[in-house]
C-alpha cells in the first residue's frame, strides 16, 4: 500500500510513446514534402528561369503566372485531355474489375485456378511503365509487328500511323493504362466484395432472387465506398499521368498536343528551369486534386452517417 | 527486448518506404539534381589511381604545376571516346591521369541539362569529379562559348595562333567571343547528297557523281527528279527531314530577332517542298533517327538519297547500310560500295563537335596535349581520315587528301574528300543564334504533323510558337 502510495501514477501513460513513434512520419514529411510544398507555392510569384547558362530572376511577378497560364498557356486543354484518357481507360477498367471481381468471390461457381489468374492479371501492373510505353511504341510503330499483321492479313493494305491520329494515340493511352490497372481494381473490389457478410447473399438466394438482382440490389450497394475510394485513387493517378504519354509520343503529346497531359505540360518547362511557371501550375494541379479528394471524403462520410 | 527489436524494426521499415514514395511525390524538380549527383558518383568510383605514375610524368612533363589525377570529359556519344582510344591514349600515360568519360545522351536536352548542372557546381565539386573538359555541338555551341565556363584555348589553354592556323576559318568563327577563340574541333562537316548507284542506273542512266550532280544541282531539277524517282517506284527521299539541313544552313538571317522569333522564307520553302513532296509520295514519310529511317538506307530500302555531312557518311549511313552490322564492311555486305556522293543542289553544314576546356579544370596541361593532337596535328588528323573516312579540321592534310589517289570503298571508290574540300569552303555559319538547337527540334516537330496531314499548318505553326516559348519563356512569337 505504501509503496504504491509513492508511485503515484497506478497505470503507466503509454501516450508518449504514440507520439515519439509519430516522429519519424512527421519529420520525414516536413523534410521531403511539406517544406517542398510551401517552396513551390513561394516559388510560383517568381520570374525565374535560365536562358542557356544565364539565370533570369527571381523576380517577384505576383500572380502573373497564374495569369499567363489561364490566357495563353492552353491549361484547360491540357486538363480535357487528361481527363478524357482517364475516362476512356477507367471506364473499361471499372467494368472488368466488377465483372472478374464479382466472378472470383462467387462461391457458387466454383471457378479453379483463381489464385493463378488473380496473379496474372496483376501481372501488367508490375512491369515498369516506361518499359510497358516503350513495348507499345514499337508494336504499333509505322513499321511494327501489329501493322504487318494487319498488312498480312490483307485488313489494310498501307500501315496505319497509329500514333498520327487523336483517336489513335489517345486509345495506345487509354488501353495501356486499362491494362496496367484493372489487376489492381479487381483485387480491392474483391476485397470490398468479400467483407460484405455471406448471411445476405444467402438470403436472397432463400428469397429466389436472380443474380443480377443479387449483384445489384446487394452487391453494388453495399460496395459503394469501395468503389469511391477507387474512383478517387484512379482521379488522383489520372490527373498525374505522365509517363506512358511521354515515352509514347516522345515527350510531343502528339498530335497536335493532344495527348499531353498536365504534368507534360509541367515538365516541358523544366527545359528551361522555369521554376516561376512550373511552380503555379503545380498549385493549380494541387488545388484541383485537393478539392476532388475533399469531395469524395464528404460522399464517404455521408455514406457512413446514413 | 524483443518488443523493442520488433518496433525497431516497423519504424526502420516505415521510414524505408516513406522514402520511397517521396521519390514518386517530389519527381520532377528533383530529377536534374539527382542525375548530375549521380554522373558525380561515377565519377568518383574511378578517382582511385595509384600515385606513382604521377611522379614520373611531372618529370618529363612540361607543365610545373601538379595535374590532377582524373580528367573527367563530358558528351554525348562515343564517337570522341574512340577517337581518343585510337589515337591519344598514349597522353594518359604520359601526364599520368585517368580520362573518365561522362556519356549522357543528347535526347530531350538530358546532356545539356546534366553538363550545366555540373559546370554550376564545378566551384563546390572535389577536384576529381570536376568538369575538365566537354564537348559541344553548333547547335548550340554559343550558349557555351559565351559563357565563362569556356576556357580562352589560346589565352588560358596555351594553344598557339600558330598551331590552330590550319583549321578551317568558320570552325574558329563560330566559337570565337571577343575575339577569344574558346573550343577547337577536329572536324569539318560540310554536307554532301549521298545517293545509291543503283538507283541512279536505273532512273538517271548513270552513277557518275559529276553527272547525277548536273541532274540535281538546283531545287527545280531536285525536284523534277522526285518525280522520275516516283514513277519508276522509288522515293526520292526518305522522309521528312532529311533536306532540313540544307534549307536552314541557308537562311537569310537567325533564328531570333532581339527577342522576335523569326521564320526565315528558306524554311518556309522546306515547309512547302517537304509537304508537296508527302503529297505526292516522293517520300517514305519517315522521321531523322527513327528505325524506319535507318532501314531505308539498308539494302531493303528504296530511296535514293540522303542529305548527310562528314560524320554521317563514315558514322552513320556506312553502319545502317550493311545486312550484316556483325560481319566485317566490305563490298558484298549489304549494300557497301553502292552509295556515291554529289555536292546536292545547296552547300550545307551539318552539325559538328568541339571541344571545350572547362573553367575550374585542374589538368590544363594534359588538355592542352590532347587538342593539340586531335586538332591541330596534321599527321594525327591525316590518319583519322584515312583510317574513318571523317573529315578532319586541318586544311593542309585534307587537300593532300584530296588530290592523292585516296579512294572510299563504300562509296564505290569514289574520292569523296575532294568534295568535301570544296564544300568546306563553302560553309557560312554567321547566322546561327543561342535558341538553334531547341528552335530547329520544335520546328521540325511541329511541321511533321501538318505533313501528316493532321493539323493545317496555321496550327502546325502554333504548335511550334507554344513549344518555342515553354522551351525559352524569353523569346517572343
Amino acid at each position: 500500500m505504501k509503496a504504491s502510495k509513492v508511485r503515484k501514477p497506478k497505470h503507466v501513460s503509454y501516450t508518449k510513446w504514440g507520439y515519439i513513434f509519430l516522429i519519424p512520419f512527421f519529420s520525414v514529411y516536413a523534410v521531403f514534402s511539406f517544406i517542398p510544398m510551401i517552396s513551390t507555392f513561394y516559388y510560383s510569384f517568381f520570374e525565374n528561369f535560365m536562358s542557356g547558362l544565364k539565370m533570369i530572376g527571381p523576380k517577384y511577378v505576383g500572380l502573373d503566372n497564374f495569369v499567363k497560364l489561364f490566357t495563353e498557356g492552353d491549361l484547360l486543354k491540357y486538363t480535357e485531355n487528361t481527363l478524357i484518357m482517364w475516362v476512356m481507360g477507367f471506364v473499361p477498367q471499372i467494368l472488368v474489375s466488377l465483372l472478374l471481381a464479382a466472378w472470383f468471390t462467387n462461391t457458387r461457381l466454383k471457378l479453379k485456378f483463381t489464385g493463378f489468374f488473380k496473379t496474372v492479371i496483376y501481372m501488367p501492373n508490375l512491369i515498369m511503365a516506361s518499359a510497358f510505353a516503350m513495348l507499345f511504341f514499337t508494336l504499333f510503330a509505322n513499321n511494327g509487328p501489329v501493322n504487318m499483321m494487319l498488312m498480312n492479313l490483307g485488313l489494310t493494305k498501307e500501315s496505319i500511323h497509329f500514333m498520327s491520329s487523336t483517336i489513335g494515340a489517345r486509345s495506345l493511352i487509354a488501353m495501356m493504362n486499362f491494362l496496367m490497372w484493372f489487376g489492381n481494381t479487381t483485387i480491392l473490389l474483391m476485397a470490398g466484395m468479400m467483407g460484405i457478410d455471406v448471411a445476405l447473399f444467402e438470403a436472397a438466394e432463400v428469397d429466389g432472387a436472380t443474380p443480377w438482382q443479387i449483384f445489384s440490389g446487394i452487391t453494388m450497394p453495399l460496395l459503394r465506398p469501395i468503389m469511391a475510394y477507387v474512383m478517387v485513387t484512379s482521379l488522383i493517378g489520372g490527373l498525374q499521368m505522365f509517363d506512358l504519354p511521354q515515352i509514347l509520343t516522345n515527350g510531343q503529346g502528339g498530335p497536335d498536343r493532344t495527348t499531353m497531359t498536365l504534368i507534360m505540360y509541367l515538365n516541358n518547362h523544366l527545359f528551361s528551369k522555369n521554376y516561376g511557371m512550373a511552380g503555379a501550375l503545380s498549385v493549380i494541379l494541387f488545388v484541383i486534386t485537393g478539392a476532388l479528394s475533399i469531395l469524395v471524403f464528404k460522399v464517404l462520410m455521408r455514406q457512413r452517417e446514413s | 527486448m524483443k518488443k523493442k527489436m520488433v518496433s525497431l524494426f516497423l519504424i526502420a521499415a516505415m521510414g524505408v518506404t516513406m522514402l520511397a514514395g517521396c521519390g514518386n511525390g517530389a519527381g520532377t524538380a528533383g530529377s536534374s539534381t539527382a542525375d548530375s549527383s549521380a554522373a558525380g558518383t561515377s565519377s568518383a568510383a574511378d578517382s582511385s589511381v595509384s600515385g606513382s605514375s604521377t611522379e614520373t610524368a611531372a618529370a618529363d612533363s612540361s607543365a610545373s604545376v601538379e595535374e590532377g589525377k582524373v580528367v573527367n570529359i563530358y558528351c554525348w556519344n562515343d564517337e570522341f571516346k574512340s577517337r581518343y582510344e585510337a589515337y591519344a591514349k598514349d597522353l594518359a600515360d604520359k601526364h599520368g591521369v585517368k580520362v573518365n568519360f561522362v556519356i549522357v545522351a543528347n535526347d530531350n536536352n538530358a546532356y545539356q541539362n546534366n553538363l550545366d548542372a555540373a559546370l554550376q557546381g564545378q566551384d563546390a565539386a572535389a577536384t576529381d569529379d570536376k568538369v575538365d573538359m566537354f564537348l559541344i555541338e553548333a547547335d548550340y555551341a554559343s550558349k557555351y562559348t559565351k559563357s565563362d565556363y569556356a576556357l580562352d584555348v589560346v589565352g588560358d589553354v596555351g594553344l598557339t595562333q600558330d598551331d590552330l592556323k590550319d583549321q578551317y576559318q568558320y570552325t574558329k568563327d563560330i566559337v570565337t567571343v571577343d575575339g577569344k577563340q574558346k573550343a577547337t574541333s577536329w572536324q569539318a562537316t560540310p554536307g554532301l547528297f549521298a545517293y545509291r548507284r543503283s538507283i541512279a542506273k536505273a532512273v538517271l542512266g548513270t552513277d557518275d557523281p559529276d553527272k547525277v550532280q548536273a541532274a540535281i544541282g538546283d531545287w527545280d531539277k531536285f525536284n523534277t527528279v522526285a518525280k522520275e524517282m516516283k514513277d519508276k517506284g522509288y522515293f526520292m527521299l526518305s522522309g521528312y527531314d532529311d533536306s532540313f539541313r540544307a534549307f536552314s544552313n541557308n537562311v537569310s538571317a537567325p533564328w531570333v530577332n532581339g527577342t522576335k522569333i523569326v521564320i526565315d522564307p528558306n524554311l518556309e520553302k522546306w515547309v512547302a517542298q517537304t509537304k508537296d513532296y508527302t503529297d505526292k509520295g516522293y517520300n517514305n514519310k519517315t522521321t531523322l533517327w527513327s528505325p524506319e529511317w535507318s532501314a531505308d538506307q539498308g539494302p531493303d530500302g528504296k530511296v535514293f538519297g540522303f542529305f548527310y555531312s562528314t560524320w554521317g557518311i563514315n558514322f552513320t549511313l556506312l553502319g545502317n547500310s550493311l545486312a550484316d552490322a556483325n560481319a566485317e564492311a566490305k563490298v558484298g555486305n549489304g549494300i557497301f560500295g553502292d552509295y556515291g556522293v554529289c555536292e546536292g543542289p545547296q552547300p550545307y553544314y551539318w552539325g559538328g563537335t568541339w571541344l571545350c576546356a572547362a573553367k575550374g579544370t585542374d589538368n590544363i596541361p594534359f588538355i592542352k596535349d590532347l587538342m593539340y593532337r586531335m586538332t591541330c596535328d596534321k599527321d594525327t588528323m591525316k590518319q583519322i581520315t584515312l583510317d574513318t573516312q571523317d573529315y578532319t579540321n586541318n586544311q593542309t592534310a585534307m587537300n593532300e587528301i584530296a588530290n592523292s589517289d585516296y579512294k572510299s570503298d563504300f562509296l564505290g571508290g569514289q574520292n569523296h574528300i575532294k568534295l568535301f574540300a570544296e564544300a568546306a569552303k563553302k560553309i557560312d555559319m554567321s547566322n546561327i543564334s543561342d535558341y538553334d538547337q531547341g528552335l530547329n527540334e520544335a520546328f521540325q516537330q511541329s511541321m511533321h504533323e501538318y505533313f501528316e496531314g493532321n493539323v493545317d499548318e496555321k496550327t502546325a505553326l502554333d504548335n511550334f510558337y507554344k513549344s518555342a516559348q515553354e522551351k525559352y519563356p524569353e523569346l517572343e512569337k
